[in-house]
């Protein structure tokens, strides 16, 4: 929760999440100026929202994509109130989540 | 004898020219505004603090949702935080500052005539440590970026206010700022204004140029491009870069000089520091 910043807003039936998740994404492929070794891959690959028992959305990410991620989609079939629920899991097997409250 | 009057009466006449030719900061600043109200007819004056996005819808779009979760929100903590930490000797930046540090950035910067030299914000927080016996800091990003992200934040809002006083030191620091803006320089043979204010609004490949008009309101700015938070200074280095010519050492009396004078076309504006700029 500490890594995602998360906001869920109404808007007649559809509900638009948008998160900014704090990670480095590192492809695995850049190499560090001072050492000359290569810093190793860590990135998010898979990231879901769930409403309620519903998983909204499940995404399968890699190293293409960029630091700090800026995530938007829509779903519908919640109501003002509805919590939604983001989380995501990286390849070092590190996760985080954070909920919001749909407005 | 009458040979004696037209040569003084000429002398006379060339003196009185030269200093017509000299055009009072006041006058410059009318003449900036009237160039831009001019160049974008649409644009509201206290629009100019948001630069291309003042002039520009799409691009405007994708900014405000970019500032949905604003880029530098984790840099005004940081600055925050090591704002309020004391010294090693136990006094804290506030005892540097008018107002303990808070809401001051619009009087920045300022002509010190005891010293003859301008002071930048920046240059006001490493003299603030020097007196208290800590080390300078880097004068492009990282910590001074984010303590100056922190200031500029809680000043926001407030309208720049630069000073240009009577005195003859400030009116040739102010100059000579001035005449870095116009000058040309580097391999492109171009200045700050062939960009910024002759081709204000125009493309430059994939980039639309910015106006000059309050271009210094949201420094420090957390630039996509460096996918960090930078000082005004940082992007001076950079701009001289791009037209290939030898940038000048961050906080150098030539930049601290156009920084005044940048800044004081700026008068009037309203800050919304710290930005987001692709």
């Amino acid at each position: 929760m500490a890594s995602i910043k998360i906001r869920a807003k109404l808007s007649g039936d559809v509900t638009t999440v948008k998160a900014l998740i704090k990670h480095p994404m590192d492809t695995g492929l850049v190499k560090d100026k001072k050492t000359g070794k290569a810093i190793p891959a860590h990135f998010i690959q898979e990231v879901t929202c769930e409403h309620g028992s519903n998983k909204v959305l499940t995404a399968m990410w890699g190293g293409a994509v960029s630091k700090n991620p800026y995530l938007s989609f829509k779903f519908t079939g919640a109501k003002a109130g509805d919590t939604v629920r983001l989380s995501w899991v990286d390849n070092k097997g590190e996760s985080d989540s954070a909920e919001t409250q749909v407005s | 004898m009458k040979k004696l009057l037209t040569i003084a009466a000429t002398l006379g006449l060339l003196s009185a020219a030269s200093l017509a030719v000299q055009a009072s900061p006041q006058e410059d600043l009318k003449e900036f505004r009237a160039y831009f109200a001019e160049r974008f007819p649409d644009v509201p004056f206290k629009e100019y603090v948001n630069g291309v996005y003042a002039i520009d819808q799409a691009s405007r779009e994708q900014w405000e949702a970019i500032e949905e979760f604003p880029p530098y929100e984790l840099n005004i903590d940081n600055g925050k935080q090591a704002f309020n930490t004391p010294f090693k000797n136990g006094k804290t930046y506030a005892s540097c500052f008018r107002n303990d540090g808070i809401s001051i950035k619009q009087d920045y910067p300022y002509y010190d005539t005891a010293t003859g030299k301008v002071v930048t914000l920046e240059a006001a927080i490493n003299e603030c440590r020097s007196k208290n016996g800590e080390e300078p800091l880097k004068w492009e990003k990282g910590e001074i970026a984010d303590i100056s992200a922190y200031m500029s934040y809680t000043s926001r809002g407030n309208k720049i206010n630069v000073i240009v006083p009577g005195d003859e030191g400030a009116l040739a620091a102010y100059t000579r700022g001035k005449n870095h803006f116009y000058a040309k320089r580097g391999q492109l043979n171009m200045s700050c204004a062939d960009c910024h204010q002759w081709n204000a609004g125009n493309r430059i490949r994939a980039d639309l140029l910015s106006p000059a008009l309050g271009q210094t309101t949201h420094f420090p700015v957390y630039r996509s491009k460096w996918g960090g938070l930078g000082t005004l200074h940082r992007r001076y280095g950079g701009c001289n870069k791009q037209v290939r010519a030898k940038p000048y050492k961050p906080q150098s009396d030539e930049y601290q000089a156009l920084e005044y004078f940048h800044t004081y076309m700026g008068n009037g504006l309203a800050m919304n520091g710290p930005g987001a700029r692709k």
